[in-house]
């Protein structure tokens, strides 16, 4: 070996160079990490430990147009678990369920949450009773990765006397998920789902906030951050038209008994004043998830409260629709109010080889348009009917609006079903299979090709009980929206509606339903429905409005199998009393269509 | 004339190694702060007592002659052979690398890493073999003796498999054969086929690799014989390499592959050094604070208090600890160059020398890994990574070191004596 110093100098040199060289390469290359790149790492290690912790943002309130509420937030509690894979959240809901009541349908809801937004907690109790959530403080420390948290839970303190307008929200599905314009919710989160939150759901909803907590490598919390915390912004709130002490009056009157449907408008407004449909169910019991002996409970009940009667059930109007085929008289100059029909009534009308019943069998002799409404004589309409023609009768219907929606503010309102054009009936029954005149005589007495929304029917009485105006209904309150639909003179419709003041007065239909110092003007109607396979029966109609000289409500009421119409007329009567203060009178008399 | 037993302390040696001790037992102390505390909490107590029986042996080593050391280096080494050999049967892997076969565990009492003591060893073995020659090291078959003295624990090492002290035999080899005053050409000759097997991947960068070692062939004219084995190992190499590379462990792959690019499997391998790199980034200037690291408090951090042990001083005390620490590495290497430079005899000067190249491979490969400028082999940190063996080890080749010192020149009449 070359030990000479001199070589072992030179050597030393070049190791004391690499040395040195090693070390300034490695600081270089920690200042570059360090110094220069900081920023990168720094965001990537505040990633690492902190996660996103979402505090769900108050819905707006509802109010009533009194200001009283129809539904506000009270302290729930959510239960959620950060989990790093579906392996560790399954794991972690089986330790779960050894420690608090889960089922195997919630377990597969959190897994399914997981995986819509594996970077939120995933949601396992949306609306834990409080009970569970003690359970769950107490064991804290084997569930290092669950987040406990309260969170704002819906209530309707009128639950379901308000359900058939306000709804009720739930959690968001995986249908909505995939639909564009609910492209910024998250799994987990709460959604309107019917009636005024669905149709308000962009108002009502608010913003999510959000805070921070400090997790280890596996997920456990290890400390909750407070500081970072963005605080949610609480939706604005609505208010609605509706009179809320008319409402649970209404809902008070059809009781556990009634099937059926009644609106409430204002006739100068269209606001909504009441709207509600019998038997309704618990939005409250909605909220966090359907009990299933619940959701069972309301699907196999045969008054079918899961189906809102107002918006959704489309019946014949029966006789309320007399009005209509009144007007289109009026309007097209074929009779005036005093005018008698060739044939007065013994009971039946012949026609095309067949007989044509009115309801009284003993007949209502002669009448004029007035007493003809007031009795509600089919005899009379059947002629009218005739007189104006099928062509008639069909244009003026859709000219009425009863071929369309009223599109009120609420999801779900079915679509009337009438005739547009004569086609139709080519179309329906084909062409031969129908005639003209049995077409025409159905249709003038609200029987045959025509199906109304109690909500239509209502909304058609607004323009007798106005000046020949339809207002378009609406639950909250925005700028009323007016549509003249008949052409009658101010005298014409006075006359109109001191007929239907004769319907409830001595005599009339439904003088039962007469109110004490207040004149009720309306129409009674018995839908006659032949369905198959099932036992008929009659659905009693009743719209009105009160004072007939300066209405003031506008009530249409329909209980499905109600028998006479002077029932609905009750009902009806008993709302707009409330509503005005003033009793009902009961007046003996006759009772009938 | 000092006392029977007494030395001359080379005190910026010891110095350097007791703050590098001190620092390194105080980042293992604060590896164990987690919020969920894990037996690493307790480390730091053992391996202060591992530094304390280290300093003990470094005491005892340094009042030998280094004649003893020279005298002992045969039987130590066939000890050692014996050891590596026994461990293939008996060996017992430990934490991360739970299926090798690197510990000497006897009734359950783990003794340690007889791979610790082999660097040690085959140090003083080559370091008499070349000190032994006349003159250095001409041709390859003048290798054939320190090549077997290296490559037997070497190969028993591959076998446990320990990929990481493997490499450190080979740091040791070609840094003692610098140091013996072999040229420079005849080193590059002896390494090409080791550059041939890392190039072997890519054919352009191997091909250029080839044509600069036929220059270097015909610029130093070995014996035929000799040209034709380097040049047919390349062309072997650059051809085996791909088919050696099917057969390494699905795990020593991914510590290559994540080598080359650490984002091809950022949860699993890739993870640690990612993790690794994110700490220290996040450091900054000053670091998160002592103990306050959130990487390693979390647990993001692996191996934290062992392999990842320098991410933790990145973290919590930033550039500025970290530049300390590389600041202390350098101080030890060069004064240990120097006690290398100013040795007696050419034994002594070999095995410096020889240490100082254990711990270069190691400081080079452990920090160099924390960043991801050198490939994972879960080689430790010397002086700081959590180890008993490891840190006797260290602290009795510093003990040779006083001793080399001592007697080399300038060593003796130094101002300080004990």
């Amino acid at each position: 070996v070359s030990f000479h110093p001199n070589d072992v100098a030179r050597r030393a040199r070049a190791a004391t160079l690499i040395s040195v060289g090693l070390m300034l390469f490695l600081t270089s290359a920690f200042f570059r990490t360090q110094i220069l790149h900081k920023r990168q790492w720094v965001l990537q290690s505040e990633e690492n430990r902190l996660r996103e912790v979402p505090i769900p943002a108050p819905r707006g309130f509802i109010y009533d147009r009194k200001g009283k509420i129809i539904a506000e937030n009270v302290v729930g509690y959510s239960v959620s678990v950060l989990a790093q894979s579906e392996d560790s959240l399954r794991g972690t809901l089986r330790k779960l369920a050894g420690t608090i009541q889960l089922t195997p349908g919630q377990m597969d809801q959190a897994v399914r949450r997981y995986r819509r937004a594996p970077t939120r907690p995933a949601v396992i109790l949306n609306d834990a009773p409080f009970d569970v959530v003690s359970v769950l403080e107490e064991h804290r420390v084997d569930f290092p990765s669950l987040i406990i948290m309260s969170a704002p839970k819906r209530f309707y303190p009128d639950g379901p006397a308000v359900q058939p307008f306000v709804g009720y929200v739930s959690e968001i599905s995986e249908t909505e998920l995939g639909q564009p314009q609910f492209a910024a919710y998250r799994a987990g989160q709460q959604i309107g789902k019917q009636g005024l939150e669905r149709q308000y759901e962009s108002v009502l909803h608010g913003q999510e906030g959000s805070r921070y907590v400090e997790v280890d490598a596996r997920n456990r919390v290890v400390r909750e951050q407070g500081a970072q915390e963005r605080r949610p912004v609480q939706a604005g709130s609505l208010q609605t038209n509706i009179d809320l002490d008319l409402q649970l009056y209404t809902a008070q009157l059809f009781g556990d008994s009634l099937v059926g449907g009644a609106v409430a408008m204002d006739p100068e407004t269209g606001g909504v004043l009441a709207l509600y449909s019998g038997p309704s169910y618990d939005p409250n019991r909605f909220i966090g998830g359907i009990p299933q002996a619940y959701w069972d409970s309301l699907r196999n009940n045969p008054k079918n409260p899961l189906y809102n009667k107002a918006l959704q059930g489309v019946y014949p109007p029966g006789s309320t629709w007399k009005l209509a085929t009144a007007i289109l008289g009026l309007q097209e100059n074929v009779i005036t109010t005093e005018s008698r029909m060739p044939q007065a009534c013994n009971g039946s009308y012949f026609f095309g080889n067949r007989s044509w019943a009115c309801w009284e069998k003993g007949g209502h002799g002669s009448l004029s348009l007035t007493g003809a409404i007031a009795q509600s004589c089919d005899v009379y309409f059947y002629q009218l009917g005739l007189k104006l023609g099928l062509s008639r009768l069909v244009a003026g219907g859709v000219a009425l609006g009863f071929s369309k929606k009223t599109e009120i503010d609420l999801p779900g309102e079915i679509k009337p079903r009438y005739p547009d054009r004569l086609e139709y009936f080519n179309q329906r029954w084909g062409v031969g299979g129908w005639t003209e005149g049995a077409t025409s005589l159905n249709l003038s007495i609200g029987q045959g090709e025509n199906a109304q929304t109690i909500l239509n029917m209502a909304r058609f009485y607004t323009a007798l009980a106005s000046d020949g105006s339809a207002a378009k209904p609406e639950v909250v309150r925005r700028r009323p929206e007016r549509q003249k639909i008949m052409n009658l003179t101010p005298l014409q419709i006075e006359e109109l509606r001191a007929a239907m003041v004769g319907v409830t007065s001595a005599g009339g239909t439904a003088a039962s339903a007469a109110l004490t110092g207040v004149k009720l003007a309306g129409k009674t109607g018995t839908a006659q429905i032949a369905s198959l396979g099932r036992s008929t029966c009659d659905h009693a109609w009743f719209v009105g409005f009160a004072p007939a000289d300066k209405p003031k409500i506008v009530v249409a009421v329909m209980l499905e199998c109600g028998g006479h119409g002077y029932l609905a007329a009750r009902v009806a009567a008993a709302i707009v009393g409330k509503y005005l203060g003033v009793q009902p009178l009961y007046l003996g008399g006759t009772q009938g269509d | 004339m000092a006392a029977r037993g007494r030395i001359n302390i080379d005190w910026p040696l010891v110095v350097s190694a007791l703050l590098l001790s001190l620092y390194g037992i105080a980042m293992v102390y604060s590896a164990g702060q987690t919020d969920i505390p894990t037996f690493v909490a307790r480390a730091w107590r053992n391996q202060l007592i591992w530094f304390m029986l280290g300093l003990a042996g470094a005491y005892t080593i340094s009042r030998a002659s280094v004649r003893m050391l020279e005298w002992m280096a045969l039987p130590m080494y066939i000890l050692t052979t014996i050891l590596l050999v026994s461990l293939l049967f008996i060996g017992k892997g430990a934490g991360t690398a739970a299926s090798t076969k690197s510990w000497l565990v006897i009734g359950g009492l783990r003794l340690g890493q007889p791979s610790e003591l082999a660097k040690l060893t085959v140090v003083l073995m080559l370091g008499k073999v070349l000190a032994s020659r006349r003159e250095p090291p001409k041709s390859l078959v003048d290798l054939w003796k320190p090549a077997l003295i290296v490559g037997i624990p070497w190969l028993l090492i591959i076998a446990q498999p320990d990929l990481g002290t493997a490499i450190v035999f080979v740091g040791i080899f070609f840094a003692m054969l610098f140091w013996s005053g072999i040229s420079w050409r005849l080193l590059g000759l002896i390494a090409s086929p080791i550059v041939s097997l890392i190039l072997a991947g890519n054919a352009h960068f191997w091909l250029a690799w080839f044509l600069l070692l036929l220059a270097l062939v015909f610029s130093y004219k070995p014996y035929l014989w000799e040209g034709v084995a380097v040049i047919s190992a390349n062309i072997v190499i650059g051809i085996l390499g791909p088919i050696l590379w099917e057969r390494l462990q699905p795990y020593q792959q991914n510590r290559l592959r994540v080598f080359l690019d650490p984002s091809v499997d950022p949860r699993r391998s890739g993870y640690h050094v990612i993790q690794s790199q994110v700490a220290i980034g996040s450091g900054g200037w000053f670091g998160k604070g002592y103990t306050d690291g959130t990487q390693k408090r979390l647990a993001f951090l692996p191996a934290q208090h062992t392999d990842f042990v320098f991410a933790v001083v990145g973290e919590e005390l930033g550039f500025l600890g970290v530049t300390v620490a590389l600041a202390l590495f350098l101080t030890l290497f060069l004064r240990v160059i120097r006690i290398s430079e100013r040795a007696n005899d050419s034994f002594s000067s070999l095995i410096a020398f020889g240490l100082l190249a254990s711990w270069f491979v190691h400081v080079l490969e452990n920090v160099g890994m924390t960043l991801n400028l050198m490939p994972i082999t879960g080689i430790p940190l010397p002086f700081f990574s959590y180890g008993g063996s490891f840190m006797l080890a260290s602290w009795l080749a510093i003990g040779v070191l006083l001793r080399i010192a001592h007697e080399g020149r300038g060593g003796k009449h130094g101002p300080f004596a004990i």
